[in-house]
């Protein structure tokens, strides 16, 4: 091919040219000989359609005719939009069938269908929008069956969307549908369709418009709001009464969002710092939700009738010398705080309400409150509470991020959803719109790498990289590990030999640094490998960080209920194991303190003033996250032991979400990353839940079933285990009477019996089992749907350019009524040598004039109009015929 | 008070909580922040001392409502407009509108306005046109109101698809116009190919509403990242 005909092709498919690419001979795809410009005078026998269907003698009679249509049809095409199977042929080798060229080859005419079709005008057209929302509403009324009021035409419905033509506007149009809405709004109940209305995207004036319309008739009293007749005469008076009281309501209502926790913090939060911080506080703000929810219940249901019938006091009171703060000991120990100090007798008070279990059966009023089983009780109840709150979140939000047949469409989700409205600021928006560019370039390299497969030595040298810092992380996790277990034994053998206060200080202190140090350590050692995508990193990191807590905080476990519980033989060891609880809370606070001001403050002004860098340090949303899960594991251990840890913990919650906001408003800046923050919170929900949640109630359970309690302290100084409280108790019911009798019942066969629980197991298997069949069936028919619709779409395409080359003939038709004889003679094949030709002195008439690009059938016109001036005329023609030569001469080559 | 809350009559009140996904104090709020002008400079100089690093935590804590709502909504208009209905009537031009913190730094804030305006020029908003927009970005509407708006926000040519055009203004919107910020051109060309490929699922070059609204479903980032506080 020749550089002057691409030229001209490429100059006229882009000025609207489907007759050049239909007629010009050097417009062909490579390979195809210059004779091709002949054959196309007759039917092509090689296209699709005179080739590939099947015989139409074979075929019933019905079939007959419409193949016989089929056939003209194809033969018309073959003569008049050859381009039409030439692009399509070009389209099937590139493996994917397109609209021919973009949507500007269309004519006129075809793009008024195009655009009119209703795909396209759902989402613009008010009429498209009512009758989508009509097929809805038919949809929702048939749902729940009312009756029919209005007396609408069935047939009339379904078919409705097919008139949405919307370019030429007709208004009677959109009244009738808008009034086949209203009718079918009608026959809704009030709050459904006001339910209805509020989601329509409409305008809230054709919103108030349809309601009003909707409205039956009894209602309508209340549409007319008649501002004018109220200050007409007598109303007055009434009416400014109502309206002071109105407007007073409206200021309390106005005040109470300033009551509204943290609201602006949040919101000045999300604005600077978009969503992904955002997380962190929202996190922190469920957790104090949990807190407060486990502490009510402790309250009023242990604490509370503690402290109203205080023990005696087995000594003196310590005085408190302010270092208690920080170890909970000394005045602290005797206190509603810890589980020593809860009697194990029955305390003397009629039953006040109803309590958990059924503990308090309607006429036995005279039941006394049993300290032991309150405190069993209680403990157990807020733990299943937790327990089902923390799995319906979880599972809500699982729901939410992980959607059925989803697939990875991240170009699309990245450029559709990553840009978070909440920010206000402009630099904020100035530094979403860098993240926003650095995370699109990163994904189109991820991309570019995945079509390119590496080499085996990289991914060699890769995965050797990748398992030296996972062995190197292990092995600092579990060195941590020893290093709490080493320093624990030594901690119990020195404090026989003196049992100083401030000594207890030093194992919290040493797991603190060692929790605060280890991270970073990881945090180095990632820096060595490489990794594909930033979010793998992100969740490597995580899961690095939470296998060292988890390592520390099991040697701790085992600390306490297998090492403690033997020494301390002989004093309260759930004192001492609630006071340690305590300390490695309030450790973990101020090391987090220091670590804000160290690694925030600090680190900020060294890299402003010294290092002269723009950046501030990046807020570490994973890090922090984890210190918060890491937080409440130690109170969810120690709610046995010492009641009122939630309390701590809510204390310092707050104070860490004041410390942390103001710290990030100062000091730090978005991290760089992308960060799906809806994701993460399930992650963040799911950790909270499954390591951390599950690993105490472990924790619990062991203590409660298996361990002995000390025998000198606390509400189950007698017994074996704690759990033989329940057990005396449902003893004790059954000495009662007939009347609880089905409560021993439920205990022996339901509790005891280990038949039940395995029967529980296995139904909740099977619904496992049948949810998972059930998500794969849904998988496979989404599969088949999207193939349908990638069909469906490919019917579409075929019967858009069949619309567009039967605009094209007619077209054609009109001209060649206006065409004067051609060289060639008047027969059909005749017709299209003219137009070849004419396309040819055209396409060389746009060579020379860009700006003068004549339709084809008004060059003649054109013509005729310059033929005033024929000097010009007659260069034109020089021109064209120069043009015409010199591309023979050049396609010959 | 009994400023603007007793021009918005009850009815009317109960109306706009009908119809849109607002709470009372909402409607009210937004009637306020329409309507402070000066609202707007406070807020321009407290991010413009932003970089001088004095103690920004008290600054959260906006003062209440009853003392800076000093200037409303009917008050940007002239005094014979002032009533209820004229009031509610009104248009406010989008220099006011876009001056609005909540709005400022957004990228696509013309587009929003565009859409959202029902006057016949496009180019000014009615306070229920306002009102249409907040109970859209609210933290209630349904995420099918939120992707349908979405849609039409990114249609920047109000064609009724995505286009080729459509996305790459959407990708320049995202990264930043200027020149050294936005994609190369192979960037862009080889992005919005791949956004075709993934999301257009009849394969017709364009993305529609239902092919838009597939993408956003499997995005739950979406609905909380496509939201305006007030």
């Amino acid at each position: 091919m020749s550089l002057r005909p691409q030229g001209t092709r490429g100059k006229c498919s882009g000025a609207g040219g489907w007759r050049l690419e239909c007629s010009t001979p050097m417009e062909r795809s490579p390979g195809q000989g210059p004779e091709e410009g002949e054959r196309r005078l007759e039917p092509d026998p090689r296209t699709p359609h005179s080739s590939q269907e099947p015989s139409p003698y074979d075929e019933s009679e019905v079939h007959d005719s419409f193949q016989q249509l089929i056939q003209e049809q194809s033969w018309r095409a073959a003569q008049e939009g050859l381009e039409l199977q030439q692009r399509a042929r070009q389209a099937a080798g590139s493996g994917q069938h397109t609209l021919l060229g973009s949507e500007g080859t269309h004519s006129a005419a075809t793009l008024r269908i195009l655009a009119s079709m209703p795909s396209r005008t759902i989402g613009r057209s008010r009429g498209a929008i009512i009758s989508q929302y009509y097929n809805r509403t038919v949809q929702l009324r048939r749902r729940s069956s009312r009756p029919l009021l209005g007396n609408l035409v069935r047939s009339a419905r379904p078919s409705l969307r097919m008139y949405d033509l919307e370019l030429d506007p007709r208004a009677q149009e959109e009244e009738e549908k808008q009034s086949l809405l209203v009718r079918e709004l009608q026959s809704l109940a009030v709050a459904q369709r006001d339910h209805m209305l509020r989601g329509m995207p409409l305008s809230l004036a054709e919103k108030r418009s349809l309601r009003e319309k909707s409205r039956t008739p009894r209602g309508k009293w209340r549409g007319q709001r008649g501002h004018g007749s109220i200050f007409s005469c007598c109303g007055w008076l009434r009416y400014a009464c109502v309206l002071t009281l109105h407007s007073l309501g409206l200021a309390l209502l106005s005040s109470l969002q300033a009551l509204t926790p943290w609201r602006y913090a949040l919101k000045r939060i999300g604005g600077q710092f978009g969503s992904s911080v955002l997380s962190y506080f929202l996190f922190l703000k469920t957790l104090l939700a949990f807190n407060a929810l486990l502490l009510l219940l402790l309250l009023a249901f242990m604490v509370g009738p503690q402290a109203a019938f205080p023990p005696a006091l087995p000594g003196p009171v310590p005085v408190c010398t302010g270092l208690e703060l920080l170890t909970g000991a000394g005045c602290f120990t005797h206190t509603v705080m810890y589980y020593g100090h809860y009697s194990n007798a029955t305390l003397n008070q009629p039953c006040a309400g109803p309590l958990e279990g059924g503990r308090c059966s309607p006429g036995a009023g005279s039941l006394p409150y049993n300290m032991p089983l309150a405190y069993l009780f209680t403990v157990g109840v807020g733990f299943f509470i937790t327990c089902i709150t923390l799995v319906y979140s979880m599972a809500h939000s699982f729901g939410e991020s992980y959607r059925v047949g989803s697939t990875s469409g991240i170009h699309a989700i990245t450029v559709f959803c990553s840009w978070d409205y909440k920010v206000t600021q402009k630099r904020a928006s100035r530094l979403q719109q860098d993240n926003i560019r650095t995370r699109l370039k990163e994904l189109l390299a991820e991309w570019q790498l995945r079509q390119s497969p590496r080499s085996v030595c990289r991914r060699l040298r890769q995965a050797a990289a990748l398992g030296l810092t996972w062995l190197l992380c292990l092995g600092t996790a579990l060195g941590c590990a020893v290093a709490v277990h080493v320093f624990s034994e030594f901690m119990i053998q020195s404090l026989e030999a003196a049992g100083k206060e401030a000594a207890l200080l030093v194992l919290p202190l040493v797991v603190g640094l060692l929790n605060l140090g280890a991270p970073y350590l990881c945090r180095i050692l990632a820096a060595l490998e490489p990794h594909d995508s930033p979010v793998l990193e992100v969740y490597v990191a995580i899961c690095r960080n939470l296998i060292l807590k988890l390592a520390i905080l099991g040697t701790l476990c085992y600390h306490w209920l297998g090492r403690r519980v033997g020494v301390l033989r002989g004093q309260c060891w759930e004192d001492f194991v609630g006071q340690e609880l305590y300390r490695f809370l309030v450790m973990d606070f101020i090391l987090m303190l220091l670590d804000t001001l160290f690694g925030e403050l600090v680190w900020r002004i060294i890299s402003e003033k010294k290092l002269k860098r723009r950046r501030k340090p990046e807020f570490d949303i994973a890090r922090n996250v984890l210190e918060l899960i890491y937080g409440q594991t130690l109170t969810w251990l120690g709610v046995l032991f010492s009641p009122l840890l939630p309390a701590v913990q809510i204390i310092k919650l707050l104070l860490v979400f004041y410390i942390k906001k103001a710290s990030l408003l100062a000091n730090c800046q978005a991290p760089r990353r992308p960060w799906l923050a809806s994701h993460m919170s399930t992650v963040f929900l799911t950790l909270l839940c499954f390591p951390a949640f599950l690993g105490t109630a472990v924790f619990l359970c062991y203590a409660v079933w298996h361990v002995k309690p000390s025998g000198i302290c606390g509400p189950f100084r007698t017994l074996d285990t704690m759990y033989e409280a329940g057990r005396v108790w449902v003893r004790h019911l059954e000495a009662g009477g007939p009347r609880v009798s089905w409560l021993p019942w439920v205990h022996q066969y339901l509790v005891e019996n280990t038949f039940f629980v395995f029967l529980v197991s296995a139904l909740l298997l099977a619904v496992i089992y049948l949810n998972i069949q059930v998500v794969r069936g849904q998988r496979k028919v989404i599969c088949l749907l999207k193939e349908q619709i990638s069909n469906e779409g490919e019917d579409k395409i075929f019967l858009i350019n069949k619309l567009h080359s039967i605009y094209e003939r007619k077209e054609r038709e009109e001209r060649s009524r206006r065409c004067p004889p051609n060289p060639y003679g008047p027969s059909l094949d005749g017709t299209y040598a003219c137009h070849c030709w004419f396309d040819s002195m055209i396409t060389a008439c746009d060579l020379l004039n860009p700006p003068c690009q004549p339709h084809k059938g008004q060059y003649w016109l054109l013509m005729a109009g310059k033929w005033k001036n024929l000097p010009w005329v007659f260069l034109e023609f020089v021109c064209v015929l120069v043009s015409l030569v010199s591309a023979r001469g050049c396609g010959a080559q | 008070m009994g400023g603007s809350g007793s021009r918005l009559s009850k009815d009317l009140l109960a109306e706009y909580q009908d119809l849109t996904f607002l709470t009372k104090q909402e409607i009210l709020l937004s009637m306020y922040v329409v309507s402070a002008p000066h609202l707007v400079d406070e807020q321009q100089a407290r991010s413009g001392n932003e970089h001088t690093g004095t103690p920004i935590a008290e600054r959260a804590n906006r003062s209440p409502l009853s003392a800076r709502a000093h200037k409303r909504f009917c008050e940007l208009l002239p005094q014979e407009q002032q009533s209820v209905e004229a009031s509610l009537r009104a248009q406010v031009s989008f220099e006011q509108i876009l001056s609005l913190p909540e709005l400022k730094a957004n990228p696509f804030k013309e587009r929003i306005c565009r859409v959202f305006s029902t006057s016949p020029t496009r180019d000014s908003l009615s306070f229920e046109d306002f009102l249409d927009l907040l109970s859209v970005f609210s933290d209630t509407a349904t995420p099918d109101i939120k992707s349908h708006y979405a849609f039409r926000i990114f249609d920047f040519d109000d064609d009724g698809t995505l286009n080729r055009e459509d996305l790459s203004q959407l990708v320049n919107c995202l990264t930043g116009e200027s020149e050294d910020t936005r994609l190369s051109a192979s960037e862009m060309k080889q992005l919005v190919d791949n956004i075709l490929e993934e999301s257009d699922i009849d394969r017709d070059g364009t993305i529609n509403l239902s092919e838009f609204q597939h993408v956003i479903s499997r995005s739950p980032d979406f609905a909380s990242s496509f939201k305006i506080v007030l």
